[in-house]
């Protein structure tokens, strides 16, 4: 009787236990002493391990900038690799605490998987890849062409809304993996790539000979791509969206990691809040008051984020186009830090 | 019960809780208690957890419009097709390529298995090296292999391989012309119906006569002729005809007639040459097993070569060989999902992957999945379950 007392007993606390598992993330973040970032297997540009296997990129800063604001150190970060059917499973079970990876922002996301978008890190649209032999000038001469796609991405859905509103035939092949993707249109077992047009230029830039792929002008759809968290934790949710803020708010008052040191000195009230220098707003984060400076000081602000990573000056070669700041013709905007 | 007898006949005016019958009475109501509640909990905790992260769940989306597309399918598709369609057309597309990989498998393994008894050095020795090359490489390594393969081995569209009959070998597939028949040709089906059934009336006759006079009749070539026979005499009597629909160059591919993407044949091909290395196996086991001594009782009956083979040493390592085999097919049915790595649309990739994205209901859509591959293993299993019973030595 003793034993059979003693196993519901164990039984018994199994269950509390689990239940009580109901935590915060940043204090779990905290106890680990990284965050567990969830990336794509390797777009240039975007998230891509180096020949050094060090993981770098647009989505892989702001995974850095994260790390910087809560550990002040930009390289406590882990990374998990994941595809784009693996992705929001992985969120939700917890296996990662952010994932910043190519990730659209639509309505049944947002309402329907238990998540949270953080913003837009990067404004994007759909486009098309063609091998320029083919002499394809337009997407509407693509009618009966076959298609490479990722399976259980906006661009499957998109693809087939852009052919049946044009009345055109398509002919789609899938597959879970973004390589085997690309791999089967150099192959030739497709006529078109289609995905994020920043991704076909930087799956270009892979490419033996760039020189031989054009990008379609057209663009189908609006990808607004950013960071994603689990919904339901808003002290995790402010620190992810603010992060993302703090990256567009430097830019736009001129701090960079060269002088964000003297600019501690500054006078502008609006640097000094950013720098935590005055006023308090750290600790309704949760985390310390120079969570901005850190940032700026380990990773830099977004301008030297994306001129880094993805700008003219780099082998994917975009401008800034959308992804300017508000006042400077784009539509990147960061509400005031007061 | 052995033991609580000796439990009682040792102690038999034990108390209440010392009685082992009583105690293991309670201890079964323990354990089924905490199975059941534990099963609640699982259950409970799962919902609190998705409502915490506002999740919907439920099985509405089935009756949703899809609007992907599925580039290979058995039943007419859209993108404004139904997510329930969807499933339909991946289980389809996965029950095909079992199928395929089954027979091509057996037909395979059962002569590799034979070759590898071969008193041949070469023979022998060749499908020793299939078996162990084969069975040793992950199978989704092998797919990858044979699917970049099928794809760099064939020419670009504007160079297709023209083959007789307007048929047509290039990157996207194999093309072939479709037969469309037209309403008359109904009477051929009823014709080979016809036939089938006077096959196995024919085979019937044939046993009892051999058993009577030991007279052997040609059933094998007999049935050949009526089962063409038949039809064909339908077929002309009744002034059916089939039209084709020939596959026809466009801009970008060929179109209309009957086409096989190379997903299919790279995943049916190798799931074909990985499964068979196995079965191989198992029949070579299966005939070392059958002892020497039937075949030298076979012969001092006089049986010939090909009987002996038939009557005595087939059935005997049938015996053996097909619980294994059962596992074989199992497993061939569930290496399927592999498909999904390299594009082909089977229920994994369909249903498991893209649908369960755009919905976001992962556990509606893996317990679905999961409830298919069961449903498909149990009744492999109950088929062959159900010969084995037949081919199994009597005992008497």
């Amino acid at each position: 009787m003793q034993k059979a007392l003693v196993s519901i007993a164990i039984a018994a606390s199994l269950g509390l236990g689990a239940t009580a598992a109901n935590a915060a993330i940043l204090d779990d973040v905290k106890a680990k002493g990284y965050v567990q970032c969830g990336v794509t297997g390797g777009v240039p540009g975007f998230s891509a391990p180096d020949s050094n296997n060090v993981w770098t990129g647009l989505e892989v800063d702001y995974c850095r900038a994260l790390a910087a604001a809560i550990f002040k150190d930009a390289d406590a970060v882990r990374y998990t690799s994941l595809t784009s059917q693996e992705r929001f499973t992985a969120l939700s079970a917890g296996e990662i605490d952010v994932l910043s990876r190519t990730t659209t922002w639509t309505m049944s996301r947002d309402t329907q998987l238990g998540i949270s978008f953080v913003g837009t890190m990067f404004y994007d649209g759909q486009g098309f890849m063609v091998r320029k032999e083919d002499g394809i000038e337009s997407a509407l001469d693509l009618s009966g062409a076959a298609i490479c796609i990722e399976s259980g991405t906006t661009t499957e859905l998109n693809a087939a809304d852009y052919f049946a509103a044009n009345g055109m035939e398509f002919n789609t092949v899938v597959f879970v993996d973004q390589d085997e993707v690309v791999k089967a249109y150099e192959d030739g077992r497709c006529d078109v790539y289609t995905t994020d047009s920043s991704a076909l230029a930087a799956e270009r830039s892979k490419f033996a000979n760039p020189a031989d792929h054009v990008i379609l002008p057209e663009i189908i759809s609006k990808e607004p791509l950013g960071p994603v968290v689990r919904a339901g934790d808003t002290q995790w949710f402010n620190i992810a969206r603010w992060t993302y803020f703090a990256l567009l708010e430097a830019e736009e008052l001129g701090v960079t990691s060269a002088n964000v040191d003297e600019m501690l000195g500054s006078d502008n009230p609006a640097i000094k809040r950013l720098l935590g220098v005055e006023g308090e707003f750290g600790a309704p984060l949760g985390i310390d008051n120079d969570w901005a400076y850190q940032i700026i000081k380990l990773v830099g602000n977004y301008a030297e984020s994306y001129e880094r990573n993805v700008g003219p000056d780099t082998p994917i070669g975009l401008e800034r186009g959308l992804n300017a700041l508000w006042k400077d013709g784009g539509i990147q905007y960061a509400p005031p830090i007061r | 019960m052995t033991t609580i007898d000796t439990g009682r006949r040792l102690a038999p005016r034990a108390s209440f809780f010392n009685d082992p019958v009583i105690r293991g009475i309670i201890y079964q109501i323990v354990v089924a208690v905490l199975l059941v509640s534990f099963i609640f909990w699982i259950i409970g905790n799962t919902a609190a957890n998705l409502a915490a992260q506002n999740k919907t769940t439920g099985f509405d989306f089935l009756w949703r419009t899809a609007g992907f597309d599925i580039s290979f399918s058995l039943l007419p598709w859209s993108r404004a097709s139904y997510y329930w369609e969807a499933f339909l057309v991946g289980i389809l597309n996965t029950l095909l390529v079992a199928v395929i990989g089954i027979f091509f498998a057996t037909l395979l393994g059962f002569t590799i298995g034979i070759a590898r008894l071969s008193t041949n050095f070469i023979v022998s020795r060749l499908a020793t090296v299939y078996v162990e090359l084969i069975r040793n490489i992950p199978l989704l390594l092998q797919l990858f292999f044979w699917y970049f393969a099928v794809l760099k081995a064939m020419p670009a569209v504007r160079d297709s391989i023209a083959l007789p009959f307007d048929s047509f070998i290039n990157q996207r597939g194999v093309m072939v012309p479709k037969p469309i028949p037209d309403e008359q040709f109904a009477i051929v089906w009823l014709g080979l119906l016809i036939a089938i059934l006077g096959v196995f009336a024919l085979r019937h006759w044939a046993r009892k006569r051999l058993e009577a006079t030991g007279q052997r009749f040609p059933v094998f070539l007999t049935s050949v002729a009526i089962l063409v026979g038949i039809p064909a005499l339908f077929f002309v009597v009744s002034g059916a005809s089939v039209s084709f629909e020939v596959p026809e160059l466009q801009r970008f591919n060929f179109k209309g007639g009957l086409q096989l993407p190379p997903e299919f044949v790279a995943l049916a091909f190798g799931l074909t040459i990985y499964t068979a290395s196995f079965i191989a196996e198992t029949v070579r086991a299966g005939i070392l097993s059958v002892n020497r001594g039937q075949t030298e009782a076979a012969q001092s009956l006089g049986l010939k070569e090909g009987d002996r083979l038939r009557l005595v040493i087939v059935p005997q390592a049938m015996r053996v060989i097909v619980p294994p085999l059962t596992s074989q097919y199992l497993n061939l049915t569930k290496n399927s999902s592999l498909g999904a790595a390299i594009g082909y649309p089977e229920l994994v990739n369909v249903f498991s992957g893209t649908a369960l994205n755009q919905t976001g209901r992962a556990i509606e859509c893996i317990a679905m999945t999961m409830a298919v591959y069961l449903t498909l293993s149990l009744l492999t299993s109950a088929i062959m379950n159900w010969y084995n019973g037949r081919v199994r030595l009597v005992e008497r």
